[in-house]
């Protein structure tokens, strides 16, 4: 893991010291609501429905046990006990009191934690694949990249007050498990045939009102040339991104306004102008990132373990947790273990103080002291010896955390709608409870196969419900909530948004709708189809007609 | 409106000293008319590239922050000093808060035109950071370069 230095602790001290000082400007009335948003929203500190929220960078969703016992302790201390996991790999706090707020931040730096950039019209915390630096499909561990563009958009001066939010995800496998087309930056790490490692990139996805899947504007950019490179497509959207309207402010209005192959050229432009300056990090600074992403010191190990295989012949629950949640390591030995924070009737994302010290204990003892935060809302102990999966799975399930559902039915994201935020039209969590209650039965979860369901509780999307497999859209109707459905929509490498299908549903036919869409499925699928082949391959008349036929 | 201007790394607040402003519109229509101008003043939604030529001649440029969310003047002044060597002032004008100066004066601006804030806030606040992770129109040193400029760890 990245260690800060002297130079990265004292900026982070340094930018505590500054909100400190904006609060007690705020809280002595010497700065108004007005004057003192603009200083919050740098530090992601928002204010929601009831209170203000606190969102805390986890950058590129790569966290150590030391950091997440200290998340624990933030929740108990200054918040209701629990936290919750976003879908940009960040854990947001619902209730803390502006006063607090500063000494918050005081106990992040101290792990190398903090909240900046993660509001704001600036480069955001920049996400990644969970797997990363231990998945068996990776070119390499794209974290490296991840924070050279921590550091390199960290304070960056020409680009804090961009016409809109600017979110990066960086991958290095062909399974997209970052939705990095759905970015206004999406990286792709990929080897060329001649063996060259560099990055494809891709601009101007989004979600919100108009989604946009990403454009690749260049197959192939070598690896030395990232930060002049992103550098050239920030400046011209800083120049050219609309500023008259907010809904049209996002790179991807820019990117499809003038077409592709235009902002291409706008890049490409005023990369050749900078791409010789200074911009890009020496060889020296790159290796030295690197070496903290040094894969930890694996065990030479068989790569089936007996002791495994005898639990798994013996305990079904726990086989089916391996067969569900655990994932193919590269080290052999070991494998990857999804922890889901998708309980059935649960709030996904939220975890509780003891829950998270469990969670540090676990990755202290058996993954190399590391926790990953996924953008699906879950966490994952990335590098666990096979021989250690049954005590893992076993503490897991005693704090309720083993639920066997990675990508199944009933692994929901959820925006926090109504329940917490002030756009929200209808909400959100309810919705996802209920479905996952509708679902329980792990046996039938685990026949319907990979689904994934995602719900927003307004058009801002945030619950990415336009890359649903079942997308679920909160609308108000003269103020009655009513939930549209969206089908076909998917997130990772098969990128595609989601088709509207029909007219709303009250909040207790969108559940039943859920259902019917289900069963129609399963009785036309072939072979190994997912729900979103078997759409693909039918199209959408004959779901629509099943949901809306009997209705 | 005070006026503070840069000098080293210090603020020094400056009486209003008279210019002559010109807009670009009104310098391209009547060059001729306009020979004396001191100030050209440039709106952030010029493209600076095709200003290139004219900014020969002026001793100050004025950028534009019609809002302090309009970040369009960083890129501009950035341009005008890295691209086009300006060596001249750049002075921000408009909605801008004490804690964006120190980011302004990354991107290339010497002079600001400040309505609320008194000077010796603004002068606190370019200090709140010691170090900056990347270049830019200043000179600070990105700390990529002071960590190789360090001695090797013992
Ligand atoms: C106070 C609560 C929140 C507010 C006011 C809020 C507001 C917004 C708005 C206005 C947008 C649309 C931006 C645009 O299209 O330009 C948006 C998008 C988004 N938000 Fe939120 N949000 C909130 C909470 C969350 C939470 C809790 C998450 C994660 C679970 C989240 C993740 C996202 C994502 C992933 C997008 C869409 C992706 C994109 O195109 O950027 N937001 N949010
Ligand atoms: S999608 Fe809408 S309701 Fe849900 S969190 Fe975002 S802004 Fe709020």
């Amino acid at each position: 893991m990245y260690r800060y230095d002297e130079f990265d602790a004292t900026l982070v001290g340094e930018r505590v010291s500054q909100f400190r000082g904006q609060v007690e400007r705020r809280l002595s009335g010497a700065l108004s609501e007005d004057q003192f948003k603009p200083l919050r929203l740098m530090n992601g500190l928002y204010l929601q429905l009831h209170a203000y929220m606190l969102r805390v960078a986890v950058p590129y969703g790569t966290l150590s046990s030391r950091q997440m016992h200290k998340l624990a302790h933030i929740a108990r201390k200054y918040d209701k006990g629990y936290g919750h996991f976003t879908t940009r790999q960040n854990i947001q706090y619902n209730w803390p009191a502006l006063v607090d707020v500063p000494d918050i931040l005081d106990d992040l730096a101290e792990v190398e934690m903090h909240a900046i950039q993660t509001s704001g019209n600036c480069i955001r915390n920049v996400t990644s694949d969970q797997y990363a630096g231990a998945g068996a499909d990776e070119v390499e561990d794209p974290r490296i990249w991840c924070e050279v563009i921590r550091q390199w958009s960290t304070f960056h001066p020409e680009f804090t007050y961009l016409p809109r939010k600017f979110k990066i995800a960086v991958t290095a496998s062909q399974n997209d498990r970052a939705a990095i087309r759905l970015h206004d930056i999406g990286l792709r790490i990929h080897k060329t045939d001649a063996g060259e490692v560099g990055f494809e990139v891709i601009v101007g996805g989004g979600l919100g009102r108009t989604p946009y899947i990403g454009h690749t504007i260049r197959e192939f950019l070598p690896k030395k040339h990232l930060l002049s490179y992103l550098e050239a497509v920030l400046r011209v959207y800083n120049l050219e991104g609309r500023r008259d309207n907010l809904y049209k402010a996002r790179i991807k209005i820019l990117v499809n306004a003038g077409g592709a192959q235009k902002f291409t050229d706008m890049v490409e432009a005023e990369w050749a102008a900078i791409r010789k300056s200074e911009i890009d990090l020496p060889a020296e600074e790159v290796e030295r990132i690197r070496a903290y992403f040094a894969p930890p010191d694996f065990e030479v190990l068989p790569a089936e373990s007996a002791a495994l295989e005898q639990k798994r012949k013996g305990d079904t629950a726990f086989a089916r947790w391996l067969r569900v949640n655990t994932v193919a390591h590269k080290s052999p030995g070991y494998a990857i273990a999804n922890i889901s924070l998708k309980p059935v009737g649960g709030i996904p994302g939220d975890i509780s103080d003891v829950q998270m010290e469990a969670v540090a204990d676990l990755a202290a003892h058996y993954s190399q002291d590391e926790i990953r935060a996924t953008h699906e809302q879950n966490l994952v102990l990335p590098h666990v010896r096979k021989d250690d999966l049954y005590a893992v799975w076993q503490a897991l399930a005693a704090q309720g955390l083993a639920t066997p559902n990675i990508r199944l039915v009933s692994d929901i994201i959820a925006c926090p709608g109504l329940d917490y935020c002030a756009l929200a039209n209808t909400r959100s969590i309810p919705i996802a409870q209920r479905i996952s209650e509708r679902f329980a039965d792990l046996e039938q979860q685990e026949d319907i196969g990979e689904l994934k369901i995602k719900i927003s509780g307004c058009i801002n999307a945030c619950g990415h419900h336009h890359v649903g497999h079942i997308g679920i859209l909160g609308v108000d109707k003269k103020g009655e909530e009513f939930y549209q459905i969206t089908l076909g929509g998917s997130g990772a490498e098969d990128a595609s948004l989601g088709e509207i299908v029909g007219r709303g549903l009250s909040s207790g036919d969108a559940v039943g709708a859920v259902e019917k869409l289900v069963d129609y499925y399963r009785e036309n699928r072939q072979d190994n189809e997912r729900f979103i082949d078997t759409y693909r391959r039918l199209g959408a008349d004959p779901f629509k007609e099943a949901l809306y036929a009997a209705a | 409106m005070p006026l503070l201007k840069l000098f080293g790394s210090d603020f020094v607040p400056t009486l209003e000293e008279p210019l002559r402003e010109v807009s670009l519109a009104d310098w391209r229509a009547k060059t001729q008319a306009q020979a004396d101008a001191t100030a050209l003043v440039i709106e952030n939604d010029i493209n600076v590239e095709k200003v290139a030529e004219d900014l020969a001649g002026f001793r100050v440029i004025i950028l534009m922050f019609p809002t302090f969310k309009d970040g369009r003047a960083y890129s501009q002044a950035r341009l005008l000093r890295e691209r086009f060597g300006f060596t001249g002032e750049i002075r921000a004008r408009g909605d801008i808060l004490r804690d964006q100066v120190l980011f302004m004066v990354r991107c290339g601006f010497d002079a600001f035109e400040l309505a609320g804030d008194d000077a010796a806030a603004v002068r606190a606040a370019l200090a709140d950071f010691s170090f900056a992770y990347q270049p830019a129109a200043d000179h600070i040193e990105p700390v990529w370069r002071r960590r190789l400029d360090r001695p090797a760890a013992a």
